[in-house]
């Protein structure tokens, strides 16, 4: 039978099934951070049970550590806590973690690649939605609640029905000035941010396989938002390349066996999926949203659109936008350039490519944060510190940061944010904070022009 | 958990859609290290002013609306996979979300907590809706061994859809934790297949 890459892994990892009920999915590499798994260890101790595979486990803290001084102790007394009780559970069960002040430290989604955690055939949980980055190297990783971190803690598995598989392609000619995370805005406001629900995606055609890891990583990031619980893209050579020099990677002659064996994971010819959509890469230009969902997008260019639909008009109201009006030339306040979708070394790269010899507007407040302690390493490894600061940026140390305000980083109410990250919800950056996502090449230009500007156009 | 086999209740209308799990309880929130008193701060910024003043037209701040069903708009529950979203719908008293759409890893997270996701059409959404309108004291009855829903006042008596374990274990207050743990033997004997 003609399997799809998604059946290939998942099958593969079923321990078995509940008789009309879930799968008992095996899990491969379990992620954990400082936010979604204390009441998961606490769980361990009510029940008196061991974790049962400490070394499949891999934590780091990211989601509310400061981005600056982080040498010293924390200083809001809740997440020093909550930071400190990760360490200490890591400690009591052997489970290896990147914390603050360690080499490898950064946000979960970020280090897991770099490191070489992720490999491709693999599956993957972690407390967080955006687990479906790892599906850029063909893996199957999702998000799961706490109890189903504790479910993974005692038993390496979770209990989950087999999701639906739809195939996203995208195939032609990208305009230069696109990049990875306009061509996932564009799917994304294309489809809905629940067409995605019950499924699975493999992004396909040219324009992915044309894409470095760092860009496939964006685009799955993103899979949640469309309402998948992940989204995979085919491991070719890219894939292996990128894998095979990182430290947890296999070497030698292991890695060849790997290899021959995730040569056998893409998509069987002839594959069925249970939905398809195709789209013309050559319509897709630099996106930007304007709503409170990331479904709510627009080409830069192009008007916000109209509707009498009640969320819709609460989503504007929210925004402090006009239906029928353009974002372009609209002036901002902050910008952000982080975050787990977009905080990897070729964003910044493309970011300082803009940047170079020009100065942020003085009217805008702009935060650059690596995903990583290895991404601000090479960040100043290359130069790019240089760049970011005489033009007036802002470099911080790895963390969430203004993807989800959980510390100190938040974006004042009512203030505009054209921001790299995920999520424009409501209050999402700081209560009151108004997001348009964009990719990191539009946020530099932003920052530069204190407005909204089409970088196809620049 | 809690066994839950029948539900009269009341219900909370929330009609707006795509509600994320970033409103039911934004992320400021989410730096406790146990499960308890969430409930305190669900749909925090929707209830209250950043000064914390009621919002008098929130639907939770209006006293003719009560009970333990919350119907929601479609795509309830979307965005971040915080399982503190269900506890605080859990903790404010909450025991089934009714809309015509969930967001996957929600709807896990609140079977995994006793709260029962209940789908149903989008003009049987609007109905009840409309129903609620009318007289906020219209009372819904979950049946979970028979998977009916029953609103006499908006003309629903509806099946509905969960699988056959997921059924069990809300019924019997069973744990999938426990369900795995006690598949150990088999788990050990897939890992020694695969090495």
């Amino acid at each position: 039978m003609k399997k799809t890459l998604f059946d290939k892994v998942w099958d593969s990892h079923v321990v078995s099934s509940v008789k009309h009920g879930p799968d008992i999915l095996y899990i491969d590499k379990h992620l954990i951070h400082e936010v979604t798994s204390p009441q998961a260890f606490n769980v361990l101790e009510e029940k008196g049970i061991p974790l049962f595979r400490p070394n499949q486990v891999v934590a780091t803290a990211d989601h509310n550590v400061p981005t600056e001084n982080q040498h010293l102790p924390i200083q809001d007394a809740l997440s020093r806590k909550q930071v400190s009780q990760l360490t200490k559970n890591c400690e009591a069960h052997g489970v290896n973690l990147f914390g603050l002040g360690h080499p490898y430290q950064g946000i979960v989604h970020v280090i897991g690649p770099e490191l070489g955690v992720t490999q491709p055939g693999m599956t993957m949980v972690c407390g967080d939605s955006h687990t479906s980055t790892h599906g850029a190297f063909g893996t199957i990783a999702f998000g799961i609640g706490t109890s189903q971190v504790a479910q993974v803690f005692a038993s390496q598995c979770v209990l989950v029905d087999k999701p639906k598989s739809m195939r996203v392609v995208v195939s032609g000619k990208l305009h230069p000035a696109v990049e990875p995370k306009d061509v996932v805005l564009y799917v994304i406001a294309k489809l809905g941010t629940d067409a995605g629900t019950g499924y699975f995606v493999e992004f396909a055609g040219n324009v992915f396989e044309e894409m470095s890891m760092e860009g496939r990583m964006t685009v799955c990031n993103m899979s949640i938002e469309m309402g998948a619980r992940g989204g995979m893209i085919a491991p070719d050579q890219t894939t292996f390349d990128y894998v095979s020099k990182r430290e947890f990677a296999p070497k030698g002659e292991a890695l060849e066996a790997k290899i021959a064996h995730w040569k056998s994971l893409p998509t069987d010819d002839g594959a069925a999926f249970d939905a398809e959509h195709h789209f013309d890469a050559a319509d897709i230009r630099p996106m930007i949203t304007y709503g409170t969902n990331p479904g709510m997008g627009i080409k830069i260019a192009d008007k916000i659109p109209s509707s009498d639909d009640a969320s819709f008009v609460k989503s504007l109201e929210y925004m402090g936008l006009e239906a029928d009006t353009y974002l372009l030339d609209m002036p901002i306040s902050h910008v952000f350039i982080g975050s787990c979708t977009n905080s990897r070394i070729e964003d910044f790269r493309a970011a300082a490519a803009h940047i170079k010899g020009k100065q942020k507007s003085p009217d805008v407040a702009a935060l650059i944060v690596p995903g990583s302690q290895q991404v601000a390493k090479q960040i100043v490894a290359e130069g790019l510190d240089q760049i970011f600061e005489s033009a007036g940026f802002k470099l911080r140390q790895p963390g969430c940061s203004a993807c989800l305000a959980m510390n100190d980083d938040k974006i004042p109410a009512g203030a505009y944010c054209v921001s790299t990250s995920n999520r424009n919800f409501e209050g999402r950056q700081g209560q009151g904070a108004r997001t348009l996502l964009a990719s990191p090449v539009t946020a530099a230009a932003a920052a530069v022009a204190g407005k909204i500007v089409d970088v196809s156009q620049v | 958990m809690e066994k839950f086999t029948l539900l009269k209740s009341n219900m909370v209308p929330l009609t707006v859609e795509n509600v994320d799990t970033d409103q039911i309880i934004p992320a400021r929130f989410l730096k406790a290290t146990d499960r308890k008193g969430f409930g305190e701060n669900l749909f925090r910024d929707w209830r209250f002013t950043p000064d914390g003043q009621i919002k008098e037209d929130f639907a939770l701040n209006q006293s003719q609306y009560k009970g333990a069903i919350l119907v929601a708009g479609n795509n309830f529950g979307c965005g971040s996979s915080r399982e503190h979203a269900a506890w605080a719908l859990a903790d404010y008293g909450f025991k089934v979300v009714i809309s015509s759409f969930f967001a996957d890893i929600f709807k896990g997270n609140a079977l995994n907590n006793g709260i029962l996701p209940i789908q149903v059409s989008l003009e049987n959404l609007q109905r009840i809706f409309a129903a609620i309108d009318q007289d906020p004291s219209v009372e819904a009855i979950v049946d979970i061994e028979n998977q009916k829903l029953l609103i006499d006042a908006a003309g629903i008596a509806v099946t509905f859809e969960i699988n056959d374990y997921k059924k069990m274990c809300l019924i019997n207050g069973y744990d999938d934790i426990d369900y795995l743990i006690s598949q150990k033997e088999a788990i050990e004997a897939f890992e020694q297949k695969r090495a």
